[in-house]
């Protein structure tokens, strides 16, 4: 496919490794960052952990929306389902996040629960057009690539007056989940950050500036294709090298400094900040997330329908949060692979394919012996 | 989740509607969020909305850089 195949070429690949294996100091490591999923697969798919020098390791970030979505709004989203005359509209990857006692979507779907799957919030106006007679709600989740066109689908509810159309947002920014990885105070070492990719189109290379000026950190905004990341690995090394720290673009075929304008501006219309909103794995972080503005509320899911976020804990086995941190590698959880696979999934990372311990059970498991940990009283 | 494909565009269609090509699929997605889109455009596309457009031009630049580490 053209703009993919070129950028997963084999030989090139290991051409780049060994250029970095050849500036990469080997009095020092490396620790970098993969802030998003996506890059968290390309990594375990591609194998490149293989290919980089000892000393130089990827450690996965928070960056999978459905990763990071706590267990409270995913309980909230099933009560929202769950009340007569509602629809909820949901991306396909949301339907196996496990929320609290054992529930998720899929199954309150499995009892009755009125819930789709769409591929597009197009889609999700569509069945509120065909079908007056019932509530639906667009469950929204993402970070700045999907809010977009959460905005769109809104602008065209408000155009066609549609009055049964209305979002559950859970829309959250990239920037201040960077922040919150940066500030954690027992958290990982780390001395850079391969920047999100197709966050990035959307919303430009400016506001990751933070991280070199606040928190000299370089960051290189990284394509999703293979040789995509095996060049930001080489461009972050270059610039530790070098003693550097900025916001480089490696992804320039996609991504613009201003990023795209229409798209922020749109989503600066409808939307404003929150205060605060909780994430799985990084707790409750300040100017996070989004939520729609009073003009819009006639839409909000959460005014119409009263929705409450109450309180619940993770799994206590499931380690996600240390993962979503970076302090943990999948293997090192006591569940990953025994009772916590892709087909049964404890936590969020192990549900959407770009998550961390899905990405590893996939593709990474074989490279290493699970290690043999006591399970016992740990089954959920 | 977060994952998008090229895609080329390959009809330009009412209410900001366009349709697309993915190495033989077809598409119809929505442009509204680019501006001035022309059939011929290869396109970021994520759940069905256009995001970017990818830069011809950088996109040979970034090849010719990894050539030249390649050497
Ligand atoms: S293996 Fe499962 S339970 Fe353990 S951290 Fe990963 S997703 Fe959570």
């Amino acid at each position: 496919m053209k703009y993919v195949d070129e950028y997963r070429d084999g030989a090139l690949a290991r051409a780049v490794a060994s250029a970095i294996r050849a500036e990469a100091d080997p009095a020092r490591t490396y620790r970098f960052m993969e802030f998003c999923g996506g890059h968290t697969h390309a990594i375990a798919r591609y194998g490149l952990e293989d290919l980089l020098p000892a000393n130089v390791r990827m450690i996965h970030g928070p960056g999978c929306p459905v990763c990071v979505l706590p267990v409270s709004r995913v309980d909230a989203a099933i009560r929202l389902a769950s009340q007569p005359g509602v629809t909820l509209a949901t991306y396909g990857d949301l339907m196996r996040v496990p929320g609290s006692k054992g529930m998720s979507l899929q199954k309150a779907k499995a009892v009755g629960a009125d819930i789709r799957m769409v591929y597009s919030t197009l889609d999700a106006l569509r069945i509120a057009e065909q079908e007056p007679g019932r509530e639906v709600v667009f469950f929204a989740i993402g970070f700045e690539t999907t809010t977009p066109p959460t905005a769109v689908a809104l602008r065209m509810a408000e155009t066609k007056r549609l009055g049964n159309f209305s979002v559950f947002c859970n829309h959250v920014m990239t920037p201040a989940a960077m922040r919150a990885i940066l500030t954690t105070p027992d958290g990982v070492p780390l001395d850079g950050f391969v920047g999100p990719a197709h966050v990035s189109t959307v919303i430009g290379t400016a506001p990751y500036a933070f991280c070199a000026a606040e928190f000299g950190r370089p960051v290189v905004i990284a394509g999703f294709e293979p040789l995509d990341v095996m060049q930001a690995v080489l461009m972050l090394v270059r610039q530790v090298n070098a003693g550097r720290c900025a916001v480089e673009n490696q992804y320039a075929r996609a991504v613009t400094p201003e990023g795209n304008r229409k798209a922020q501006a749109l989503v600066a219309e409808l939307f404003e900040l929150r205060d605060a909103f909780e994430w799985r794995g990084l707790g409750v972080l300040p100017n996070s997330a989004l939520k729609l503005r009073p003009s819009f509320a006639r839409f909000d899911a959460e005014a119409r329908f009263g929705v409450e976020t109450l309180t619940a804990a993770d799994n206590p086995a499931c380690d996600c949060g240390a993962i979503l941190r970076g302090m943990k590698r999948p293997p090192d959880c006591r569940l990953f692979g025994r009772t916590c696979t892709p087909e049964n999934p404890i936590g969020a990372c192990m549900v959407s394919s770009e998550g961390a311990c899905a990405a590893h059970w996939t593709y990474g498991r074989f490279r290493e012996p699970v290690r043999a940990v006591p399970i016992e009283g740990v089954l959920p | 989740m977060c994952l998008a494909v090229p895609a080329e565009v390959t009809e330009l269609l009412a209410d900001d509607m366009a349709r697309v090509s993915l190495d033989g699929v077809t598409k119809t997605i929505s442009v509204a969020l680019l501006d001035e889109v022309a059939v011929g455009d290869y396109v970021i596309l994520h759940v069905g909305h256009a995001l970017a457009r990818i830069d011809a031009e950088e996109a040979r630049r970034t090849l010719a850089l990894l050539a030249e580490v390649g050497r």
